[in-house]
């Protein structure tokens, strides 16, 4: 059995910074010392795994896994899939997915977002799978509404989806966004803008994917995932000093 | 030009934003019920059949004015008691090593119980003391953070991360203060006097 290899380093600077001051919230939620850089140890290199007994099998269907029974979510009827990869560009199988977000007018389902959209009696606003042996993963959901937010006096979210993704190992839980192909707000977002290169914005842009659209029925977004690659450990590391 | 590298980049990350709970912990965000079952609600598979001690961590993550955030969410992963980590042979069945939970809406205090982590053998055969590693996710924080729990109550002399630390008394905010049996408290802070140290794992 090979190894258990250690991971491929994060790249800070494709990642957005800790401290971003057109971000507000940031400033005062961002270390300022230097992050310690650790070399991967065993608690970095195995992480939590869940299984399809952890899930129901309706946990990926947003437009009915809260609504009562003959009705279903309002809005945009939409399928989000597409593949976890990792750095290597192969699959990540059997990992957990979970997703959240606003309804069709941009308002969440949370004791603390008191924007005036209306709550959609018939919408949760979340939804978690796993992926399968190609690390193909699906959703069913209504495209969620841009909604106002206190960072400027009139700042606006561009529709986003919340992504959290496990991996293999805890080294590689990330949590991100998705947003969809074509929103005129992308460019005025001070939270997608804490990505710094304009390559890292597009790789959280879902396209519009027309052959997985169903006909008459709902419309398709492709988003992959990509995670940290895992080094496969051809020679072992040779210890400073050693 | 020279040959392409057939590799991707990880995606970039992106705050996990106020309403975090929705989707990682819907009883918290007043929607219990949801899910039949939440995923890291406990540790324990079975709490009764655990081997080791059990103990009950309580804190408060700081933001840079010295505010206890109430939005602050914290993903933790350990092995056994006996160090060894769930998933890999002889580990603890009644155990998953893993936990989700937050600080509370009204007071800002997050309280994990676990089992106290054993130590392991790492690189170079180098025995880390028994630590708790943590994911510290909110609203303002661009990515994750990671830190790690150590115990005071445990021999921490040789820890291969602890002696990284040029700044010794910075290896004072890794360090659980016991306060009682099988009770601690370890506070995360974010920024400013006495901010934590992060990792870059």
């Amino acid at each position: 059995m090979p190894l258990k290899g250690e991971f491929y380093q994060r790249d800070r600077e494709w990642h957005p910074k800790a401290y971003t001051h057109d971000y507000k919230t940031s400033v005062a939620r961002s270390p300022r010392q230097s992050l310690i850089s650790l070399e991967n140890t065993v608690s970095e290199i195995t992480g939590p795994r869940f299984g399809h007994g952890d899930i129901d099998p309706g946990d990926n269907d947003l437009i009915y896994n809260y609504a009562q029974s003959g009705e279903s979510a309002i809005g945009e009827r939409i399928i989000l899939h597409g593949r976890v990869l990792d750095e290597n560009a192969r699959p990540v199988p059997n990992t957990l997915v979970e997703i959240w977000q606003a309804n069709a007018g941009g308002r969440y389902r949370h004791k603390k977002d008191t924007y005036l959209a209306p709550i959609d009696p018939n919408f949760g606003g979340c939804g978690r799978t796993i992926t399968d042996e190609n690390g193909y993963y699906f959703f069913r959901t209504v495209k969620p509404g841009a909604y106002p937010w206190r960072n400027w006096v009139n700042s606006w979210r561009p529709a986003h989806i919340h992504v959290s993704i496990f991996g293999t190992a805890f080294a590689q839980r990330l949590i991100t966004q998705c947003y969809f192909e074509g929103d005129p707000l992308i460019p005025h977002c001070p939270i997608l803008k804490t990505v710094p290169m304009q390559e890292g914005i597009e790789q959280l842009t879902a396209a519009l994917d027309l052959n997985a659209t169903i006909p008459l029925d709902t419309i398709a977004y492709k988003f992959d995932i990509v995670l940290r690659g895992r080094r496969s450990t051809l020679f072992e590391n040779r210890l400073e000093g050693n | 030009m020279v040959q392409k590298l057939e590799t991707l980049i990880e995606s970039a990350s992106q705050t996990a934003g106020p309403y975090v709970h929705i989707g990682l912990m819907p009883t918290y965000a007043g929607n219990a019920g949801y899910y039949d079952e939440e995923i890291g609600t406990t540790p324990f598979l079975d709490e009764s059949k655990a081997k080791g001690e059990i103990v009950e961590i309580v804190g408060s993550v700081f933001d840079g004015t010295g505010w206890a955030m109430r939005d602050a969410l914290i993903e933790s992963w350990q092995c056994d008691a006996g160090g060894v980590f769930p998933g890999d042979k002889g580990a603890d069945p009644a155990f998953t090593g893993h936990c989700r939970f937050a600080a509370d809406a009204e007071s800002g205090e997050f309280t994990l119980r676990t089992v106290k982590p054993g130590s392991y053998k790492g690189r170079g055969g180098v025995e880390s003391a028994p630590h708790i590693s943590l994911w510290v996710v909110a609203r303002g924080i661009n990515i994750g953070l990671n830190t790690r729990i150590y115990f005071e109550d445990e021999d921490n002399a040789n820890d291969p991360l602890l002696n990284r630390i040029e700044q010794r008394p910075r290896v004072n905010t890794l360090i659980a203060k016991k306060t009682g049996d099988g009770k601690y408290r370890f506070d995360i802070r974010l920024q400013g006097e006495g901010e934590t140290v992060f990792l870059d794992i």
